[in-house]
């Protein structure tokens, strides 16, 4: 049986924290912000590494295999292309 | 830190000191992520804050690699090797005004993740005799039935933005009715396998229910509304993580769900209060539907067109313009050929700024990403309520490819669809040139009175084509 209480502080605190912090965001970088959010919550990629490394059944791990490539395919196109939008916001001219 | 301190007390030799490694990577991840939205809020931090998330993730995959059950790392590595595969080039290679699209691509295969390994985990239970806590099994539905449901919805999202299907609304009769069915089927299946865990005939259903419900959600959206449905599925796949840190007891996971649910959730709310609507009614109301009749009975008034020389002569002799950029100059790529008019004109002292309205374009900050691209400087692009101010100073509104956002239609037109949405006050510039293809009415089907204004002119025709041609104007007459 998972703690369950303290999970659910975990996930109430985490919801308010991210409410707190998200709502600072420039518009002008809500395109990145969405990009960003989705890339760490690829996150569940632990979970399907564990699946697809235990190899505790055959459905488990294929499953947990297809897994770990469609979250990893977010980690690794996410945070490039969040790097590739940020790098063009530019405060002053840069053209000669 | 205490959690670490016990995880190396209680145990001692390698696994120990995996299982202690494993516990602080997921740890200081955790602090990672909060940081890096905090850095994300000021472009001047935000960068650090990718590499801070960057840093967050590569430590907790290191973190779930080390565990000492894992047996063989030949699969995990074929699933790092495909996804780097499928992730990079799209990254690199790709346009930035496919970045909605790409956007809603990610979702779907998050929430995939996210579906396939809540299903491997049921199965891995020994159902008959040691099915999973009612608790567990009521994190364990939730998880499949968003991950589910956000897969199918994101792929019909990402299909419409590609224009793969039809970007209308496509409605039937009793559309709301059916689909709310089998939502309601869905949850009633996942209340039943949460009360009876061990009912794995019920499990598949739950599935199908799910992911069909997931393709009648996006049906009757329309391209209008896609900021709003982005953001609503961007929460949807957090959510989902999250509910998997539930079943796995997992700390990580819940936070790093609930940042990505928190994120879509805000983005969400702030564009249905850019298009003053509800959540029900983005959902649930097929707006933008072709509108028969009603606006079309009214006499047709003529409008005023004019050509890329004339309009490069007002935008000359200008002081303040301000552009307002819309989704057609996204489908145009125009960005560039903006650029170069922006250059003319801050070369001849004109005050040239960008208007966004929250809603431009297919995503949130959409518009902001496609100048940002063409260099040109943040500071020129305001935010709606901070413009609307200044257009009666303004000698030039140059709309782009933008229609619902500037038709006044919102402020006083109580039979508007469009009725009470927040616009840009383009119809208060003393001049307005409107960039359009032609005059077919806008994605919402409306049209818009501010065409037919008298200060208003219409420049037709492709909008990277008469902005280039704008442009060469202005240079041509500046001596070059």
């Amino acid at each position: 049986m998972p703690d369950l209480s303290s999970d659910i502080y975990v996930f109430l605190l985490a919801a308010f924290l991210g409410l707190e912090v998200i709502k600072r965001v420039s518009p002008l970088l809500h395109t990145p912000l969405m990009s960003l959010t989705n890339s760490i919550s690829a996150i569940s990629v632990i979970a399907a590494i564990e699946l697809a490394g235990t190899q505790r059944s055959t459905l488990s791990t294929v499953l947990g295999t297809l897994a770990v490539a469609a979250a990893f395919t977010n980690i690794v196109g996410g945070f490039m292309i969040t790097d590739r939008m940020l790098k063009m916001f530019k405060k002053r001219e840069v053209r000669p | 830190m205490n959690a670490i301190l016990a995880a190396v007390e209680q145990t001692s030799g390698e696994h120990g000191m995996a299982t202690a490694f494993a516990t602080a990577s997921y740890v200081i991840a955790a602090a990672l992520f909060v940081l890096s939205l905090k850095w994300l809020s000021a472009p001047s931090t935000a960068r650090r804050g990718n590499l801070a998330g960057e840093i967050g993730m590569t430590l907790a995959i290191l973190g779930a690699l080390v565990q000492h059950d894992i047996i063989s790392y030949r699969w995990i590595i074929t699933g790092f090797v495909v996804g780097a595969a499928a992730g990079a080039p799209m990254a690199i290679w790709m346009r930035m005004t496919a970045v909605p699209q790409r956007t809603a691509l990610s979702h779907a295969f998050g929430a995939l993740a996210a579906a396939l390994v809540g299903t491997a985990h049921y199965y891995l239970y020994d159902l008959h005799n040691a099915p999973p806590t009612s608790v567990v099994m009521g994190f364990l539905c939730l998880e499949v039935l968003l991950g589910g449901l956000t897969f199918t919805g994101s792929l019909m999202a990402f299909g419409k933005l590609q224009e793969i299907l039809p970007t209308r609304p496509i409605v039937f009769k009793n559309q709301n009715v059916f689909n709310l069915s089998i939502l309601g089927a869905a949850i009633i299946s996942a209340v039943l396998l949460t009360i009876h865990p061990q009912w794995s005939w019920l499990f598949p259903i739950l599935l199908v229910l799910a992911v069909t419900f997931g393709v009648l959600l996006i049906i009757p959206i329309g391209g209008a509304d896609m900021p709003t449905v982005i953001a609503l599925l961007n929460s949807y796949a957090g959510l989902s993580a999250s509910m998997m840190g539930f079943v796995l007891n997992s700390k990580l996971l819940i936070i790093a769900g609930a940042l990505d649910g928190a994120s879509g959730f805000i983005l969400s709310v702030i564009m249905c209060r850019a298009m003053n609507r509800s959540f029900t009614n983005v959902l649930f109301g097929a707006f933008g539907q072709v509108q028969t009749s009603a606006a079309g009975a009214g006499e047709k008034k003529a409008v005023k067109s004019a050509q890329a020389d004339e309009v490069a002569q007002i935008l000359g002799a200008a002081q303040n313009v301000i552009v307002i950029p819309g989704y057609g100059m996204a489908v145009a790529q125009a960005q560039h050929k903006v650029r170069e008019l922006y250059d003319q004109l801050t070369k001849r002292g004109v005050n040239v700024k960008f208007a966004i309205h929250p809603v431009a374009g297919r995503m949130p900050g959409h518009m902001n990403v496609l100048l940002a691209e063409a260099e040109i400087p943040y500071d020129r692009l305001v935010e709606m309520d901070d413009i609307n101010g200044e257009f009666p100073q303004c000698d030039v509104a140059l709309v782009i490819g933008a229609n619902d956002v500037v038709n006044p239609a919102a402020r006083h037109d109580k039979s508007s669809p469009i009725y009470g949405m927040p616009i840009l006050n383009a119809d208060k510039a003393k001049t307005v040139v409107a960039i359009k293809r032609s005059m077919n009415p806008g994605f919402a089907g409306i049209d818009n009175e501010l065409y037919t204004l008298d200060r208003t002119l219409m420049l037709f025709g492709d909008a990277k084509a008469v902005i280039s041609a704008t442009a060469r104007e202005l240079a041509g007459s500046n001596g070059h």
